[in-house]
């Protein structure tokens, strides 16, 4: 699950991570008072505005601007909220901005200079392991930095058994090039990070920037947190976090029925159960000379029900000129799945397009039988491949 | 032979009493896989599918002599019962459990190291070896004792590959579903080298997905060190970048994990890459009647 910078900053704030302040606002009014609130408690005399959205890039996309008066505040929230944003992450359609956070401004001058740095904690797949990484190299994409420079991205994995060690935390600091005060505080920043990172369950922490200001303090500038969902269970606080504005509607409805989906922007939709055959179906439709429209896995019990929701939600999308259904029947029948199909069909009422219905397991000709005979719409097939010449057929 | 189990794998099932445990031990008793009992703490000195039930793996070890678990236990307490299991000494763990958290897992993978037990999983269906035993979900009927080791990251696309073998008329050894997860017990790695060292297994097929690296490094060590044909399929060509399909650990999160990438790094280690999902048991065919 994803949180907004706003949510994931107050999170680490929470452990003691140190953070460039700010305030949530969804209107312009509120984001005055937002910015008068914020001068009291930082003493700050500008303010950041920053789009509040599930992407990143959004500076270049116009949305990080910078606020030197209360009317600037105003007008720039006015501007921002409701604005549709584009940025390479959101796709050409681009995202509404539904709330922006007002910041403290954190780049004033001072005695020292100032550097951004990057950091994240994720997990290493190949041992195991989470990981510290992090780069002098910060404020700017870090896949372009690996491929540039990947000898300024440093790494330091941690063992389960103790944590992040002190020295560790030191060598990063060193490796940052940090001295006096702000080495100091960076040692506490990473250490406190890590600690966040698993108390919370996270799967990804990317802080990009790390600030180390004119006076020498070090801050998380932006942040982006990823929730692993399997350990909601323990953080049901987590769960209200989530913003159903941020993702697309079928998605959210798929969820509501157990159903695992991801939209896409083919002309074959598709209906299979588990994520593995579904990835290979999608791939079988490219195959055929079509485009797979989703990804949606109906788990292990494809009955009435389920394939009755996936057909609705696939049929949302005006794109689709056919469906293929692929169940493989191992501890479920395919006549039960044939059964379901047809009574789905006929509740969803008249489906547009071309239905091919893949059974293959127990009770496969069955299962082909049935859905031959029931006068509908619907191509029937048992092997993959007769599926695959179906989708060609209709199409190729 | 065959690899990890067989007909004399005494098999206890963990979450025994369980609707899932209860409804796949049923099922694996029906396979004739040798199921000696099951744990649920709490509900020892029960009889549950006329098999004891005990409170602990130690005492399940200590009473039946058992050497293969398989978990049905709830995510929440996963990680937790795999780690009872190391502790008892049970040599092949299997996890069916979906949705344990990563992090549990993180302090798993640790657990492991330093014990000899082979974890299976999380979130796999499970080891088949066929005609012998089973142990997990994997529907028993589309197996046929043959000459094929099959290694797999999902579940019903195993399925396919073995159904595919069976009608090419060549059957399985065994068939091991590795778990889509992000840390697994046992990679597609160290799965080929089973599968390499095994004398009946002729030839392997190795079915993989976007995310993580797993693919590259058995591919790699083929290259290198196999003796045996091996067939090649990675799920996922059309997928998005940086959106999770399904499985915790199908996530293309750069260049190297995409399907393309994968598949080329596959091709030119000498592996017979199939583009369609429809095409794996006819292409083992063709690799086996060449090599």
């Amino acid at each position: 699950m994803n949180i907004h910078e706003y949510q994931g900053k107050q999170m680490l704030k929470s452990f003691g991570v140190t953070i460039q302040e700010g305030i949530v606002a969804e209107t312009p009014e509120r984001a005055v008072e937002a910015a008068k609130e914020l001068t009291k408690n930082t003493g700050t005399g500008m303010w950041v505005i920053k789009a509040q959205i599930h992407a990143g890039g959004r500076g270049k996309g116009g949305g990080v601007k910078l606020a030197k008066s209360l009317d600037e505040v105003k007008e720039l929230a006015k501007k921002m909220i409701g604005m549709t944003l584009v940025t390479h992450q959101t796709g050409p359609e681009g995202k509404e901005v539904h709330k922006i956070l007002i910041a403290q401004d954190v780049y004033y001058p001072g005695e020292s200079e100032i550097s951004e740095f990057y950091m994240s904690v994720l997990l290493n797949r190949q041992t195991g392991r989470n990981v510290v990484m992090y780069s002098t190299e910060g404020g700017m994409d870090i896949e372009t930095v690996a491929e540039k420079t990947p000898h300024l991205i440093f790494r330091e994995e941690v063992d389960p058994r103790v944590g992040l060690l002190p020295f560790q935390a030191r060598r990063i600091a060193f490796n940052l090039g940090l001295s006096g005060k702000a080495f100091k505080e960076m040692t506490r920043f990473v250490t406190a990070l890590y600690m966040a990172y698993e108390k919370t369950d996270s799967s990804l922490f990317e802080i990009n920037p790390v600030l180390k200001t004119s006076d020498d303090r070090i801050l998380a500038v932006d942040c982006k947190v990823n929730l692993d969902d399997n350990a909601l269970f323990r953080h049901k606080d987590y769960i209200e976090l989530r913003d159903l504005a941020e993702e697309d509607p079928a998605e959210v409805e798929a969820s509501k029925n157990d159903l695992n989906f991801i939209k896409l922007d083919g002309n074959v939709g598709c209906m299979v159960n588990g994520a593995g055959l579904a990835m290979a179906t999608m791939d079988i439709i490219k195959l055929s000379g079509g485009d797979p429209a989703n990804f949606l896995d109906v788990g292990g019990t494809a009955n009435a029900e389920t394939v009755e929701a996936g057909f609705r939600i696939i049929l949302q999308e005006p794109n689709v000129k056919a469906i293929l259904v692929n169940i493989f029947g191992g501890i479920v029948r395919c006549d039960r799945v044939a059964q379901g199909v047809v009574d789905a069909y006929h509740k969803v009422g008249d489906i547009p397009v071309p239905v091919i219905v893949r059974l293959q397991g127990t009770n496969a000709e069955e299962g082909k039988k049935l859905i031959d005979d029931s006068g509908l719409k619907v191509y029937s097939a048992i092997t993959l491949q007769e599926a695959a010449d179906k989708v060609k057929d209709l199409v190729g | 032979m065959s690899v990890l189990v067989n007909k004399d794998s005494k098999v206890i099932v963990q979450g025994f009493t369980g609707s899932e445990g209860s409804f796949h031990a049923g099922q694996m008793i029906e396979y004739g896989t040798n199921v000696v009992g099951g744990v649920t703490p709490g509900k020892g000195g029960q009889t549950h599918l006329d098999r004891p039930v005990f409170n602990t793996v130690n005492e399940a070890v200590e009473q039946t002599g058992t050497d293969v678990s398989v978990i049905f236990v709830p995510p929440p307490f996963a990680a937790d019962a795999i780690m009872e299991a190391v502790d008892a000494g049970i040599k092949v763990i299997v996890t069916i459990t979906e949705g344990i958290p990563t992090q549990d897992m993180v302090k798993v993978k640790e657990y492991l190291t330093g014990h000899s037990s082979r974890l299976i999983g999380p979130n796999c269906p499970g080891i088949i070896t066929a005609d012998e035993a089973k142990v997990g979900i994997m529907p028993g009927f589309i197996f046929r004792k043959g000459s094929v080791g099959i290694v797999s990251r999902s579940g019903t696309l195993t399925y396919e590959a073995v159904d595919q073998v069976t009608k090419a008329g060549l059957g399985q050894t065994t068939a091991i579903g590795i778990g889509g997860d992000p840390i697994i017990g046992t990679s597609t790695l160290d799965a080929v080298k089973m599968f390499m060292n095994d004398p009946e297994t002729e030839g392997i097929i190795m079915i993989g997905e976007i995310g993580g690296n797993m693919e590259a490094d058995a591919a790699e060590w083929i290259r290198d060190y196999g003796s045996k044909p091996v067939v090649g399929f990675i799920a996922g060509q059309t997928a998005p970048k940086g959106r999770r399909m399904g499985h915790a650990g199908a996530i293309i999160g750069g260049k190297a994990d995409t399907a393309a990438a994968k598949m080329a790094i596959m091709r030119e280690c000498g592996i017979h890459v199939v583009e369609s999902p429809a095409h794996i048991g006819e292409t083992m065919a063709r690799a086996l009647k060449k090599d």
